[in-house]
Formats: structure tokens, C-alpha cells, sequence
């Protein structure tokens, strides 16, 4: 495997990262908001994609046009219904404590319910076709839809964010949840939202990641950590870092991996560190980590 | 009567800000409750909005309680505030701005178009984010933020703060055209000319209590002067220091 | 203008005990004395369970330390356990140090990585200030789990502890663990007492003012993280002690930390009996459960997002609340003489 190839492929992972990062990123960036939980979240998407599949059989990628807008629900609900009530007041522990409860929760009611076998979810032909792109580098179709699809959910993101009256929402309603208010919005629907919308990403990304490898009940905060280090990496408050944090860590995870088997998942860490020991504010960020 | 607030009570916490304040205002009125620091004004206003956790007594607008009434519903009734210190969105541009206070759209006059011709000031700036504006700028942005719901009632809670007279002035030269428009408007102010020249009536609060009421041309300037430092009439001289800051 | 004769004011003290303190104290003192004497009066099977809750209890005060106190919610702390344990097995095993003279040191070993650590964890705030701690213990795993003289991902097995007879082991471990717990609760009370309770007081209440009436809440806030560190490293080497055996995905499990929040949410956060009760609550539940697999820990999370939705102060507060008790009085109060 060529150094190249070795940094392609870890730009098509990085692109997954990027797409569980968006969700975390919208959360935090509306809400102040850190979803613990976020990466259970999306193997719950996984195994209720597994259960459709299993009971129905349809290539694993229809099961979006269910789960996304499950998860929106979902998000919407948990939001409003329980996650609004760790914001009032100032106080830092109880989001922390509520998600990080939820999350215990998911993965131990996934264990029981779905037991702790290794799942997949088996696209077909897609996952294993690839593109020769020359003599020495071949792409995966599937993981370049990846990387296409993430791109296209964070730019639908920022416009999102930038070009409607519901992005515009987000940003006041962060900005000053009283003075929003008074031109009419209702915080607790806003946030709601922003959650909706943060759990669909997540559904998205839980998806693709069942297809690309296989997934456990207990492989949530994995896909947290890594969520987390791109939005570091990248710098909080800008999307774009987002993608760019997520691709850099990609990239770091299949360099190390290349050097040692056991060293990708450590490699990724490790520029994490140097991000935060270096440049706090990661490469793109716009604000001191707070 | 389109305002009225009936012996309202309004609290932060332990602390009482308002005492059996009652206020009337019809349509088309131009009213404003001025004072000194501390005596209630910018409580009463917030009371209205809805912003006040513990209130006892009445509001009623255009007839109807609002009792139970969220903040965020009012705007869509007609009840737009400008809030003390203008609180306009900084990380969103002026345009920006103004198109979030039409979330709640009602018909009217108002939408980005009129409201830049009414502040000519903010027309080229239009997509300077909220952060990088003067407090002139400001004051005015959080103005036709409010006017872009065309509201039948429009609060302005101390316009004046921290502005230069020039600045001051320019902004209450508007104040025909948006109730030459139709909105009645309740003005809190400390700038006691700048309140009795563009004011129909008058109230005064001392230390949550209404101390003087009437109409701007009627009032003398010992009446106002003796209701403002509580001096006199009602109550006799207090010279209990006052807490600092707008209560 | 007249002149006012103004009473002088009554002669007034700082008190911080009270009468269910005082009570509370004497009681503490003679369960501590009774516990000490374990070996003589308690099964072995009963002395490991003690040896269990002791150090759970000791974990638990770290982090209430952490939370309840500094403000620092940290999802990281299973990094010290670990280190302990690994710490043990260098000193003791590899280096052939007498055993409690291991504990101590891989204590020791676990303060000070937690300096760098702190370093780069406190660039990071609230719910990514949790995460990074997290990410952190996991480096610690990954990088033990690549050191195959450390055993790699399999383990090892301490074997200096076979030096002596099971008997003696277990009672020479069940001390230790005694003297953590009750370290632990002593220490952080005693800790509490001093200027840095005050400091952590006033950051937990309102860390920019505090900042701004000169509170030094950076180094408030690192002394307290290695305080933290030095209990759980502490700690985790008198778990390991026990278990004997050691596995970097065990001993870095973040079930760890998962155990220490539920006990000191249902307890009461920001307390010194919140995490006594909260222990004796995770234990009985432990031992009703336990044939439950999974759903226990669904129950466990539940219980606390439950609690701390609605009863945010935990059990303690709950009594707290009603009765003014302070088991453990931290706070002065003006009383006159």
C-alpha cells in the first residue's frame, strides 16, 4: 500500500468522523450542549436498521427513509421531554450526568435486546466495488459516498444555519435565549430542533458505519470519542472545521495504522493531544474551547 | 383601553420591585413611566413582556388577560419590547436581525425595506454583524427589530442609556412616524425632557409605587421634580439610600 | 440631627460543629474502631465485600471531590485506577518493593500524571472538558495494552502478594482498604476545612466571581485534580491488591466512573455523606440485581438521570433539606457566644 493510498483512505474514514461530528457540533453550537449519549444514538439507528433488514429484505440504505426521521423524532422528544431540563440554571453537571446516564442506558438496553454479537449490515454490491483511479490507488464506491454524503450534510448544515429563519433561530436563540423570546421564539421548540436535527446527522452516520464495519452495543462512545476529537481538531464553532478535523483525524488514524496494526485508534489520540496542547482552538477554530 | 395593568406586584426572587402599580393606555397613546433608578420602571415594562418569574395582579391587553401567557406568544398578539440595553443578536447581521424579529409575522408597514428607510443610518450596513455596531446603531437595530412584527404596542425600555444627546435625539425624532403608523407606544425613560416632549401622558413610579400620573402638557415641574425624588406630597422625604441600578 | 445610641453588637464567634455533627462524629469514630477490628469478629467473605465498598467509597469521594466541589465533571478518573493498579504491579512485581510501600508509591506515580494531564484536560470546559478526560484514560489503556512487558492486552497477575498466606493477604489488604476509605472521607473533609475548601466553595457557587475577588482558581482547581488522582490511583492499587489480576480493559473500564457518578448523583453531590449513602445504595442494589445482567445497569442509569432531573442534591439532600443536618460540617456560621 502506497502512502498515498494510505492517505486516501483515511480522508474517506476522516469523512465519516466528520458526519458524527456535525450532530455534536450543532448541539453544542445552539445549546451549549455536549450529547454524551450521541454515539449510542446512532447505534441505535444501526440496530433498528438491523431489525427492518432482518424482517424485511431491503438493501440496508432504504432503511434511511425509517430511521432518519425516527431519530429526528427522537431527538426532538428527548430534547423537549428531558434534555431542556439540564439547562435551566448555569449548573455544568447536569447535562453532563443526564446524557452520560442515557447513554449507559442505550447501550445496556441494546445489550439486552439485541445481545452482545458483532452485527453487520450488508449492502451488497456497493460496499466492496471500486474505482481504479490509477494503476497504483483504488477508491471504494462505498466509502466515497461516505465522504460525498458528509460533505453534502454539512453544507446542507451551514446553509441551514446561515440562509433560513430557522438557522437564524438557532443563532439568536444561542446568542440570547431572553431578547429571542421577545421576538417570538420559543426556546425550548429551538432547541428541540436544533436536537432533531443534530439525531438525524447522527442516524445518517450510525447507518453508513454499519454498512462500512461491523458494530456492537457497546461501540457508542467509540464513535463519540472520535466525534469529539474531530471537533477539536477542527475548532469549535465553524462546521468546515468540523469536516477538516474529521478528515485530519482520519488521516492520522490510517497513517498509524499503517505503521502498526494496533497503533491507528492511539495515532488519532495523539494528534488530539498536540491539537489541544498546541492549538487550543484547533486549526479553523473561531473561540477558546468553552 | 388597549394596556391595562392592574394593581400588578412584581418580584426578583424575595425581593418586591412593584407594589400595586396600575396603568392604563389607550390606543394610539403615547405613554411614559419615568423615575429614578430602582423605582420599578424597567420591572413594569418586563412585567408586560411576560419576563417577570413572580407577578401578581392583572395585565390585560386589548381586553384579555394575559395571565399565562408566555413571552414568545405575546410578540404574536401585539406586544413588541425593546429591551433594556437593546440585546440585539450580535453573531447575526443587521439584516439578519431584523428578519428574526418577523418570526411572528403580522401584517403592517414594517419589513426590512421600511425599516432601513426609517434608520438610514443602518441601510449600509446591512450585513456588519450585530457585535461590530455602535451603541447608537444598536439602539436603533433593536428598535426596528421590534417594528418588524408590527406590533399594536410597542415598549421601550430606556432608549436613552449610553447614549450621546445627539444620538438620543435622532432616534425619538422617529418616534412620530411608528405611531404616526399606528403602534402606541410605553416609554421608559430617564431623560425626563426627552420622555414629556414625546409623551401624550405621564406616569411617574417612586420605589414601586405610582407617585404622580397625568398628562405631559398638565404636569408642572415641582409636581414631577417632587414625585421623581419622592420630596413632599406623599410620603414625606426619604433619605434611605436607593439601590443602584433600574430595579 | 440627632444621635442614636447604637448597642454594640453581641460578641459573636465562627462555629462550624454541631450538635448532630458532634453526634455524628462519635458514631464515625467507633464504627471506624469497629471496622478495624474486622479480622476478628467478620467473615472472610464479609471482609471482602468491605474491601469492595471501601474502596468504592474512596473513588467516590475523589470525584465528588472533582465535581461536587471544583466543578471538574470528569469521565476520566478510571485512568488513576488503572495507573494504580499498574503502578502496583511495577513496584511490587518488577521492582520488588514491600507491598505497602507499592500502594503508596503507585499512588504517587498516579499524582504525577495527572500534572501533564491536568494541563491539557483543563483547556476544555464543561460536557468537552468530560470527553477529553475520557479520551486521555483511554490513551493510558492503549499505550499500557502496547507494552507487552506490562503484560499487553492480556494482563498479568500480581505475584508479589503470594509472598503471603491468604489469610494474612486478605487482612493485610482489608486494613489498607479501611485505611483508604476512611481516608478518603477524613482527608476530603479535612481538606474542605482548610482554604482550599473555601476556594472550591466559592468556584463551585460562581467560578467568574470568584476569579474576580481573587480566588486563584486555576491552582484551586489542579490541587484538587491531584488530590483526586492521588485517592484513585490509591484506591485502584488496593482493588487490583484484591483482585490480583490485572487487564488494561478492566482496570481502565470507564464502568469505573460510571459506578463513581451513580453512587455520588444518588447520594448527594457536593456533599461528604452523599457518597457514604450513595455506596450503601449501590451495594444493596448490587447484590438484589445482580441476576439481572444488563437491565441492571439500565436501572443504575435510569436512577440517576432520574435523580438528578428531580432530586438534584441526591438522598442527602433530601434529609439535609428537611432536618439542617450536617454529618460533615464544612460551612462557618456565625454564632453568638
Amino acid at each position: 500500500m502506497t502512502w498515498v493510498n494510505v492517505v486516501v483512505q483515511g480522508l474517506l474514514l476522516g469523512g465519516l468522523y466528520a458526519l458524527f461530528a456535525a450532530g455534536l457540533t450543532l448541539m453544542f453550537g445552539v445549546m451549549r450542549l455536549v450529547n454524551l449519549a450521541h454515539g449510542d444514538l446512532s447505534m441505535v439507528a444501526a440496530f433498528v436498521a438491523l431489525a427492518i433488514v432482518d424482517a424485511v429484505p431491503v438493501n440496508p440504505l432504504w432503511t434511511l427513509l425509517v430511521v432518519v426521521p425516527l431519530l429526528f423524532g427522537v431527538g426532538y422528544l428527548l430534547q423537549r421531554g428531558l434534555l431542556n431540563f439540564t439547562l435551566r440554571g448555569n449548573d455544568p453537571l447536569p447535562p453532563v450526568l443526564v446524557t452520560f446516564g442515557l447513554s449507559i442506558i442505550l447501550q445496556n438496553l441494546l445489550l439486552e435486546v439485541f445481545s452482545a454479537d458483532s452485527q453487520g449490515l450488508d449492502a451488497g454490491r456497493i460496499e466492496n466495488a471500486s474505482i481504479r483511479l490509477s494503476d497504483r490507488l483504488a477508491v471504494g464506491w462505498f466509502p466515497l459516498l461516505t465522504l460525498v454524503t458528509a460533505v453534502a450534510v454539512l453544507a446542507g448544515l451551514q446553509l441551514l444555519i446561515s440562509r433560513t429563519q430557522l438557522g437564524r433561530s438557532f443563532r439568536a436563540t444561542s446568542d440570547d435565549p431572553e431578547a429571542a423570546s421577545l421576538v417570538g421564539l420559543d426556546h425550548r421548540h429551538v432547541f428541540a430542533m436544533a436536537a432533531a436535527i443534530a439525531l438525524a446527522t447522527v442516524a445518517v452516520a450510525g447507518l453508513f458505519l454499519g454498512v462500512r464495519t461491523t458494530f456492537t452495543p457497546s461501540v457508542g462512545p467509540t464513535r463519540l470519542i472520535f466525534a469529539f476529537e474531530a471537533v477539536i481538531i477542527g475548532g469549535l464553532g465553524s462546521l468546515w472545521g468540523t469536516l477538516a478535523g474529521g478528515l485530519v483525524l482520519g488521516v492520522a488514524q490510517a497513517l498509524g495504522a499503517q505503521l502498526s496494526p494496533g497503533w491507528g485508534v492511539l495515532a488519532g489520540h495523539l494528534v488530539f493531544l498536540a491539537v489541544l496542547a498546541f492549538r487550543p482552538t484547533g486549526l479553523l477554530g473561531r473561540q477558546v474551547p468553552a | 383601553m388597549l394596556l391595562e395593568v392592574d394593581r400588578v406586584a412584581s418580584f426578583y426572587g424575595d425581593f418586591q420591585a412593584l407594589f400595586e402599580v396600575s396603568l392604563q393606555v389607550a390606543e394610539g397613546e403615547t405613554v411614559a413611566v419615568i423615575g429614578a433608578n430602582g423605582a420599578g420602571k424597567s420591572t413594569l415594562l418586563r412585567t408586560v413582556a411576560g419576563l417577570q418569574e413572580r407577578a401578581t395582579g392583572t395585565v390585560a391587553f386589548d381586553g384579555r388577560s394575559l395571565d399565562g401567557v408566555p413571552t414568545h406568544l405575546r410578540l404574536g398578539l401585539g406586544i413588541a419590547m425593546v429591551p433594556e440595553g437593546r440585546r440585539i443578536f450580535p453573531s447575526l447581521t443587521v439584516e439578519e436581525n431584523l428578519k428574526v424579529g418577523a418570526v411572528r409575522d403580522r401584517p403592517g408597514r414594517w419589513e426590512v425595506a421600511s425599516v432601513l428607510a426609517l434608520f438610514p443610518a443602518l441601510a449600509d450596513k446591512r450585513d456588519r454583524p450585530g457585535s461590530l455596531l455602535s451603541g447608537g446603531e444598536q439602539q436603533m437595530l433593536a428598535i426596528g427589530r421590534a417594528l418588524m412584527a408590527n406590533p399594536r404596542l410597542l415598549l421601550l425600555d430606556e432608549v436613552s442609556l449610553g447614549l450621546a444627546p445627539l444620538v438620543v435625539r435622532r432616534i425619538y425624532e422617529t418616534l412620530p412616524e411608528i405611531t404616526g403608523a399606528g403602534a402606541t407606544v410605553v416609554l421608559v425613560e430617564q431623560d425626563i425632557g426627552q420622555a414629556l416632549a414625546g409623551a401624550d401622558r405621564v406616569y411617574c413610579l417612586l420605589e414601586g409605587r405610582v407617585a404622580l400620573q397625568g398628562r405631559a402638557a398638565d404636569l408642572t415641574r415641582e409636581q414631577i421634580t417632587g414625585a421623581y425624588f419622592g420630596l413632599g406630597a406623599s410620603g414625606g422625604s426619604s433619605l434611605a439610600p436607593r439601590s443602584e441600578g433600574d430595579a | 440631627m440627632t444621635t442614636r445610641e447604637v448597642a454594640a453588637p453581641a460578641a459573636l464567634r465562627v462555629q462550624r460543629a454541631t450538635l448532630p455533627s458532634r453526634i455524628g462524629l462519635g458514631v464515625g469514630l467507633a464504627a471506624v474502631v469497629v471496622l478495624a477490628l474486622g479480622p476478628l469478629w467478620a467473615l472472610d467473605s464479609v471482609l471482602r465485600t468491605l474491601i469492595s465498598f471501601l474502596t468504592l467509597l474512596a473513588l467516590a469521594q475523589m470525584w465528588n471531590l472533582l465535581a461536587g466541589y471544583a466543578g471538574l465533571v470528569s469521565i476520566g478518573q478510571q485512568a488513576y485506577v488503572g495507573l494504580g493498579a499498574y503502578g502496583l504491579l511495577l513496584f511490587a512485581d518488577t521492582l520488588g518493593l514491600p507491598l505497602l510501600a507499592s500502594v503508596l508509591v503507585a499512588g504517587v506515580v498516579g499524582t504525577l500524571v495527572a500534572v501533564p494531564t491536568a494541563l491539557l484536560a483543563f483547556r476544555l470546559r464543561g460536557g468537552y472538558f468530560a470527553i477529553g478526560t475520557w479520551v486521555i484514560a483511554e490513551v493510558y489503556r492503549l499505550v499500557i495494552t502496547n507494552v507487552s512487558q506490562l503484560g499487553g492486552g492480556s494482563g498479568l497477575t500480581l505475584r508479589a502478594a503470594s509472598a503471603f498466606d491468604r489469610t494474612t493477604r486478605l487482612y493485610l489488604t482489608y486494613e489498607l482498604a479501611l485505611a483508604v476509605g476512611v481516608g478518603a472521607v477524613a482527608g476530603t473533609y479535612v481538606l474542605l476545612r482548610r482554604r482550599l475548601g473555601l476556594a472550591l466553595t466559592a468556584i463551585r457557587d460562581g467560578e467568574q466571581s470568584a476569579q474576580s475577588l481573587g480566588v486563584p482558581v486555576f491552582r484551586a482547581k489542579f490541587a484538587a485534580y491531584l488530590v483526586a488522582a492521588f485517592g484513585c490511583s490509591l484506591a485502584g492499587a488496593v482493588i487490583y491488591l484484591n483482585l490480583l489480576r490485572v487487564q488494561p480493559e478492566a482496570a481502565f473500564s470507564v464502568n469505573w466512573t460510571a459506578f463513581m457518578i451513580f453512587i455520588v448523583v444518588i447520594g448527594g453531590v457536593g456533599t461528604i455523606e452523599g457518597p457514604i449513602i450513595g455506596t450503601i445504595v449501590f451495594f444493596v442494589l448490587q447484590e438484589t440485581l445482580s441476576g439481572y445482567g444488563a437491565w441492571y445497569l439500565v436501572l443504575l442509569g435510569a436512577v440517576a438521570v432520574l435523580v438528578t432531573v428531580v432530586a438534584k442534591r441526591g438522598l442527602w439532600g433530601l434529609v439535609a433539606d428537611r432536618t439542617g443536618w450536617s454529618l460533615f460540617p464544612v460551612q462557618r456560621r456565625l454564632e453568638e457566644r
